[in-house]
Formats: structure tokens, sequence, C-alpha cells
């Protein structure tokens, strides 16, 4: 397991690589997300106050 | 009046020109060696700079006044229109450039054997970069800050110009074949000249929705 | 094909159709990440040459794939919006710049990382890293002329003609960065040979690539879905949606 997680005295560059990419995927996700709440939540006032 | 205060507008990119490239043996070193090696980047980056502080004034006067609307309903083709405007902007700053550079490339102890290479790449990209500098201004012509916004899109688009003549500059210095460079210089222009005025025409009308 | 581009396009009908793929894909998504991350790590043998560290190139390439698919993806949308005029095209535009750009950043920084061990420096003025660049720049000025527009729309006229632009010199710029590096490429630099690619290894790379193709369709879809909803909020078929899903 240690081996695993060393990647042959790499494991910086490797993890950090792969840390990033998770990181701008999943963010990319949440943002589209959030945006969708949000633009939801201004469409269900524009239609209370019609 | 008018033609006067503009003048003075064309020429103020001529200036900065000449004292950007001035301010490099301050910045850097006045030490011979190095400044011949980078004298082709240099006047090369610096021109490219230049040029795009000019590139506003290719239609912002005519658009703020409301005339090239006028000139864009009039019929006929407007690719011919667009050739003018872009060409009297090339007279303007891109051939006092090339008369500019050889002076200034004294300056930073470039060979005096490539300063023809300098002058013919200048002379043969020079009008590339108005070309594709007003596919910039055509589209961000309805922003009010559309000056730097114009500089940002066109930048990367001139990488090629860049690339292709400092490295015939460099050619020529280190006395190695150069009408390859030319060539392929030639050839982005004939095609840059041939397909770019489409796209301003396009971005005019985008700006003028 | 006027029809079919007019029948997708619309953005009721594109809002229907839309919802199940977006569900697919991201399941998609999800199966194709799992599989070719156990690959990357676990079945494929560490290089020869490079060890371990060659495990970046399972996300690495794709990245840089998908920077150059979006962008394609964003020109082609561009002349559909341009010549038909279709909303739902105008809307890929700036919703694709974004996922590209970031893609693209993905690329750069992972290439810098995988630079360190292999090349002793984090950045290294060779012709893929720095086409790379121009590419970021490009997509750079695509959402700044998107965004400088107070019309969306005009927005996406502009930013549709600059990836038009973008697109024909692409080839042009890394024609010439090609060239550039090879001339300038430093003696100190040792120009390490592509590592012969094992099955094993190509296994998980193709498969990557793939999850990101899919990843990036779902996501084009889920965000391209959001703004319909919020340029045609004055449509019926809009509050009929709100109504609904709320």
């Amino acid at each position: 397991m240690k081996e695993f997680f060393d990647m042959g005295g790499y494991a910086f560059f490797v993890w950090w690589s792969y840390g990033i990419v998770t990181f701008v995927m999943v963010a990319n996700v949440i943002v589209a997300k959030m945006k969708r709440k949000r633009i939801f939540k201004q469409l269900q006032e524009l239609s209370e106050e019609s | 009046m008018l033609a006067i205060r503009r003048r003075r507008e064309l020429s103020n990119p001529l200036v900065f020109f000449v004292i950007v490239v001035s301010l490099f043996p301050l910045g850097v070193s006045p030490d011979q060696d190095l400044l011949s090696k980078m004298a082709p980047g240099v006047i090369w980056v610096t021109a490219l700079l230049a040029t795009l502080m000019s590139m506003d004034a290719m239609f912002r006067s005519d658009y703020d006044d409301g005339s090239l609307e006028q000139l864009l309903l009039l019929p006929g083709p407007k690719i011919l229109l667009i050739g003018a405007k872009i060409t009297a902007h090339w007279l303007s700053i891109g051939l006092p450039l090339v008369i500019l550079a050889p002076l200034m490339s004294l300056l930073l102890y470039f060979p005096t054997h490539a300063i023809g290479s300098l002058v013919i790449t200048l002379l043969i990209s020079t009008p590339i970069l108005s070309l594709l500098g007003s596919v910039g201004v055509a589209l961000t012509l309805s922003l009010r800050s559309g000056g730097i916004l114009s500089s940002l899109l066109i930048l990367p688009f001139y990488i090629p110009v860049l690339i292709f003549s400092t490295m015939a500059i460099n050619a020529s210095a280190n006395s190695l074949p150069v009408s390859g460079y030319y060539a392929l210089l030639g050839a982005f222009l004939i095609v840059s000249a041939l397909l770019i005025p489409f796209a301003v025409v396009a971005a005019l009308k985008v700006s003028y929705n | 094909m006027m029809q079919f581009i007019h029948k997708y396009g619309s953005p009721k009908y594109f809002y229907q159709w839309s919802y199940g793929w977006q569900r697919w894909l991201t399941v998609i998504t999800v199966l194709l990440l799992g599989f070719g991350l156990y690959q990357g790590f676990f079945v494929a043998p560490p290089d020869y040459q490079q060890g371990e560290s060659y495990r970046i190139i399972f996300i690495h390439v794709p990245a840089a794939w998908m920077s150059m698919f979006v962008y394609m993806v964003m020109a082609v949308s561009g002349i559909v919006a341009l010549v038909w005029r279709i909303k739902v095209a105008e809307i890929v535009i700036g919703e694709s710049a974004v996922i590209g750009a970031s893609f693209t950043a993905l690329a750069l920084i992972t290439g810098m990382l995988w630079g360190k061990p292999m090349w002793g420096t984090y950045w290294v003025w060779d012709a893929r890293l720095t086409s790379e660049l121009v590419l970021l720049f490009l997509y750079f000025g695509v959402i700044a002329l998107h965004g400088a527009f107070e019309d969306p729309r005009t927005g996406a006229k502009a930013a549709a003609i600059l990836a038009i632009v973008g697109i024909i010199n692409i080839p042009i710029i890394k024609y010439s960065v090609e060239w550039w590096s090879t001339l300038h490429q430093p003696a100190t630099v040792a120009k390490f040979d592509k590592p012969s690619m094992h099955i094993s290894m190509l296994i998980p790379l193709l498969v990557m690539a793939l999850a990101f193709k899919t990843y990036f369709m779902a996501l084009l879809f889920a965000r391209t879905r959001t703004e319909v909803l919020a340029r045609e909020k004055n449509a019926s078929w809009v509050k009929e949606v709100v109504e609904q899903e709320s």
C-alpha cells in the first residue's frame, strides 16, 4: 500500500497532477449545479410575480 | 484642424516604438553582444505593440460620427471599403515602422549586413499585422474599453508572423538562406489579404447589431 | 439538414431531448473513469524509462486532446450560430469556452508536473507545451470577448467570429511553433523518446480519453440547459418546466 502511494518516488508529481485534475473537474460540476439552482430560483420568483 | 489632431494621434505609436526600443539597453545592459542578439526580437515585439496601439484609430472616428454605418449601407462591395481602410492604416503606421526600424536597430548594435532582412520582413509582415488587427478592432468597436480587449484577442494571432520574421532576420544575421521565410510570409500576406476582409465585414455587422 | 438543425436546435426541443443524453453521459463517464483509473494504476506496469511518473500521461494527454477538441466544438457551433442563427448553438459557444479553457489549463499544469521529473525543470519551451499555452491565450480571448457585451447574443456572435478565425489560425500557429522549437531546442535538454506504448498502457489512455470526452459532453449539456432556461425565461414552456421541477 505504501509502495502504491509512493509512486516509485514520484508521489509529489503524480498525486498533485491527479489532485488538481480532480479538483478542477469536480469544481466544474459544482459550479454548473450552483448556477442551475440560482437560475431556477430567479425563474421561480419571476413566475410568482406574474 | 481634424487632420492635424489625427496626425498627432498617428505619430504617437511611432514615438512609443522609439522610446520602448531605447528602454531595453537601459533595462537589460548596454552589452553589445547581448543587444545585437536580442535586437530582432526587441524590434519585432515593440513593433507589434506599436501596431496594436494604433489599431483603434482604424475605425474609431468613423464609428463615433456614424459615417462608417453610412459607408456600410452604400451599395457595392464592402470588401473594397474595408481594404481601403486597412491600407490607409498600414500607410500611417506600418510603413513608418519599416523606415524607423533600421535606425533603431543601429542603437541595438544590430549587424548592418542583416538590416536588409529586417526591412524586408517588416515590409511583408506589417500589412499582415494591420489585417489581423482589423478583425480585433471591428469586433470590439461597440465596446467602451475595446482597445485593451482587442489587443488581447489579436496578440496570439501575431505569433506566427513574429516567429517567422525573427527567424528570417536571425538566419540572415548568420548568413544563412532566407528566401524560404520570405516566401512563407508572402503566402501569409496573400492568404490573409484574401480572407480577412470578409471576417471584418462580418465583425462590423455584429458590432452594429 | 436545415430542418434537422432547426428542430434539434430549438430551445424547447433541445431542453427535452438533452435531458436523457445528459443522464446517460454522466453514468458512462463515471464508469469509464473508474475503469480507466483502475487500469491505469493497477494493471499498467511502470514504464521502463520513466518509472511510475509516466502515469500522469493518463490525464495529461486526454486533457490536451480535449483542449483541441473543445475548440473545434466551439468553432463549429460558431458556424452553426452565424449561418443558421440557432440560439442553442450561440449558447454552446460561451459554455464550451469555459470548459475548454479549464482543460487547456489542466493540460499545461500536468505537463509541467510531468516535465519536472523528466526534464529537470517545470517548464521547457517545447513545441507542445508552447502551443498549448497559445491555445490558452486564444480561449482567454474568446471568453473575454464573449463576456464584454451586455447583450449575450451579440457576445456570442462576436465570439463565434473570433473562434472561427482562431480555428483557421491554430494549424499555422502549431506549425510555426514546431518549426521554432526545432531550431531553438537547447542542447542540454535531452529529447526522450516517446514511450513505446504497450497495450496495457494504451487501454487506460484511450479509456480515459473517452471518459474526458463524455465528461465534457455531459457538462456541456448541463450548462447549456441551464443557460437555455435563463435566456428563454419569458417563454411559457420555461414556466411549465419551473413549475414541474420545483
